[in-house]
């Protein structure tokens, strides 16, 4: 069984303009200790498919139409708000994309490690930070103890997301959703997070869900991959296969528009051209027809199958689907 | 911090000199003159001359300006011109306690109403809860505090009798007593920043529960009525606080006001006869003392500020 299976999720917002379609039916698993990946460009609906695994759309004006979460056996989206804040922090915590507005300004840095120590685990104050100076010894932070007393402005980007990653994993939690940990800070520190994260969830064993637009980042650290396009997973596999042998053309856009080691310096990086569909207003067939190169008529109309090839890589393509015919079962 | 509050006190002093210069001048160029109304009866000028000679209102404007100023340094705010000579330091510590307990009372009323009442239609936005509290915030401020203070007089005092129409009972003769004569003059002044106060915590609340970190915190698992109080309260508190700094000075002002309807002989009191009776000494000290309170009140916000916020630090 599967440690997070996600169902044919749909979920919408009401918005002055008109219903938004922000999830339209994915499906993906994650198996313990796993490193999933979830790949997209800005607005296909990776965070906000993220946060209904923890129920946190905020509803209105977000509504889940369909679908169902499940995680350790139990369908989450039938939980109370009670039942899901013993999940919460607790057997599944989240690291947000923007470390300078994730910490709260006006409490300590200790107060913000521990709470969720004291509530989920029931430690004393004195438990609970002693535990919080070894929890930011493990993320690399120096002089623990005088940290735990400072505020957040007193700590630069990258040291915040260090302590976000050190209140995700307090708990111990396992299944840590991190949505782009890294986007918001310097190339240089990105990849330390990214390894700090790939090193602490191996060790102890716990999954890890990144969301990311890097597909670059993917190959380094994740198993497996999921590539979201405007609401809709049109491709997923192992992150090798999904690299080496892209089978939907937005995939093969994405890996083009990111520097790659494995190519000659002088292939230029292009960017895929024209931009994300409304998703108030999704075309019929495949949200990526209207910028693909290989589009033909049918893609316009009918929704794509998804596509397996060796190995449990699928996607969604009606050309995949004609130029590398089905392999899996 | 201690160099900070130094400086800032210089400031104060700057500011309370200017007040004491504008309503000095101010008050000698309104036309009048307080002795010749006193002799209005016998109508003997020279009586006047004599009384005008006593005070030193003679010499040339510049010069009772330094010996003013002079006197103000050396902590001696002069007698009121009128009747017994009474020292203005006498009036006043007579009068400020009236004010005083009355402003402090307005505020206390008007800040416990109006941070449950924002609160409550921060976390029931858009429900039946929250346009109750909007329509009544809306109806106390637009009814001006001297009308407000006559309703209440009319219902309570007259009406219903639980209440004394007028007067001022100190804190000495007993807390129901002295309550039950400020109530009413305190609800009247207090109503409209009540008003002001819960919308500012509405949308200043509403505002933070929109932030990334109270998303942070639900999602570690966190209580519901734990992450409005402690994350999402404090955060909200920093811009109500310059609003209630304001209101605490206005309410002041406010009180000078109503202290007449409910003939409270409080500063506004004071200064409404002393400006009649042209009493320059009595004028000047009451302005002097309410513009003290009005820098006071902003040194006080700054250091909240502080105490709330800990990016904020004053060197
Ligand atoms: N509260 C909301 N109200 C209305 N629409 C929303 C709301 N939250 C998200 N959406 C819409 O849902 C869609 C998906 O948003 P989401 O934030 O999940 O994208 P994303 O893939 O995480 O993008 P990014 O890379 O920029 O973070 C967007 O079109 C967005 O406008
Ligand atoms: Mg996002």
């Amino acid at each position: 069984m599967s440690l997070l299976s996600v169902h044919d999720l749909e979920l919408g917002f009401e918005t002055p303009a008109g219903h938004v379609s922000a999830v339209n039916g994915i499906s993906y698993t994650v198996e313990p200790g796993e490193i999933v990946a979830i790949v997209g460009e800005s607005g296909s609906g990776k965070t906000v498919a993220a946060q209904a695994v923890l129920g946190l759309i905020p509803q209105p004006p977000g509504e889940i139409t369909g679908g169902r979460v499940e995680f350790d056996g139990e369908d989450l989206l039938g939980f109370s708000e009670q039942q899901m804040r013993t999940i919460r922090g607790r057997r599944i915590s989240m690291v947000f994309q923007e470390p300078m507005t994730s910490l709260n300004p006006v409490l300590s840095i200790g107060r913000q490690m521990t709470e969720a120590m004291r509530l989920h685990l029931g430690l004393t104050r004195e438990a609970a930070e002693q535990r919080a100076v070894e929890l930011l010894g493990l993320v690399g932070i120096a002089d623990p103890g005088r940290r735990l007393r400072q505020y957040p402005h007193h700590l630069s980007g990258g040291m915040r997301q260090r302590v976000m990653i050190a209140i995700a994993i307090a708990c111990e939690p396992v299944l840590i959703i991190a949505d782009e940990p890294t986007t918001a800070l310097d190339v240089t520190i990105q990849a330390q997070i990214l390894a700090l994260m790939q090193d602490l969830t191996r060790r102890l064993g716990v999954a890890l869900v990144i969301i990311t637009h890097n597909l670059g980042v993917v190959a380094r650290y994740a198993d497996r991959v999921n590539v979201m396009y405007a609401g809709r997973i049109v491709e997923q596999g192992r992150a090798d296969s999904v690299y080496r042998r892209p089978g939907h053309p937005y995939t093969i856009g994405l890996l083009n528009s990111v520097p790659r080691l494995d190519r000659p310096r002088d292939v230029p990086i292009e960017p895929i051209p024209g931009s994300p569909p409304d998703p108030a207003r999704l075309p019929p067939g495949c949200a990526f027809a209207p910028r693909c190169l290989h589009a033909v008529e049918r893609c316009r109309s009918e929704v794509p199958p998804s596509i397996s090839f060796e190995g449990g890589h699928t996607a969604r393509c009606w050309q995949t689907a004609v130029t590398r015919p089905e392999t899996a079962p | 911090m201690s160099k900070y509050l130094l400086r800032r006190l210089l400031g104060a002093t700057v500011v309370m000199w200017a007040v004491a210069t504008l309503v000095f001048f101010m008050l000698r160029a309104v036309p009048g003159d307080p002795f010749l109304a006193m002799v209005f009866d016998t109508g003997d000028p020279a009586a006047a001359d004599e009384m005008r000679r006593a005070f030193g209102l003679d010499d040339p404007v510049y010069v009772q300006y330094f010996k003013y100023l002079l006197q103000v340094i050396q902590g001696n705010l002069g007698t009121s011109i009128y009747g017994s000579r009474v020292p203005v330091s006498t009036i006043i510590a007579e009068s400020f306690p009236r004010t005083i307990s009355l402003t402090v009372l307005a505020f206390t009323i008007a800040v416990t109403i109006a941070i449950p009442a924002g609160l409550i239609s921060a976390l029931y936005k858009y429900s039946a809860l929250d346009h109750g509290v909007t329509f009544v915030a809306f109806l106390g401020l637009s009814m001006p505090d001297f009308w407000l203070a006559i309703l209440l007089i009319i219902t309570f005092a007259a009406g219903l009798g639980w209440l004394p129409a007028i007067g001022y009972a100190p804190l000495s003769s007993g807390f129901g007593t002295w309550l039950s004569h400020l109530i009413m003059p305190a609800i009247a002044i207090g109503t409209p920043f009540a008003a002001i106060i819960a919308r500012m915590v509405r949308s200043s609340m509403l505002e933070v529960l929109k932030t990334e970190y109270i998303q942070v915190a639900r999602s570690k698992g966190l209580m519901r009525w734990y992450i409005l109080l402690q994350h999402a309260f404090p955060n909200a508190l920093i811009p109500v606080i310059t609003v209630m700094g304001i209101a605490l000075a206005l309410l002041m002002a406010g009180a000078v006001v109503v202290e007449n309807v409910f003939a409270i002989k409080g500063l506004g009191r004071v200064l409404i006869q002393g400006i009649l009776n042209r009493d320059y000494p009595v004028v000047q000290g009451a302005i002097l003392v309410v513009s003290g309170i009005f820098v006071l009140s902003n040194l006080v916000v700054d250091v909240l500020y502080a105490a709330i916020d800990p990016r904020i630090r004053y060197e």
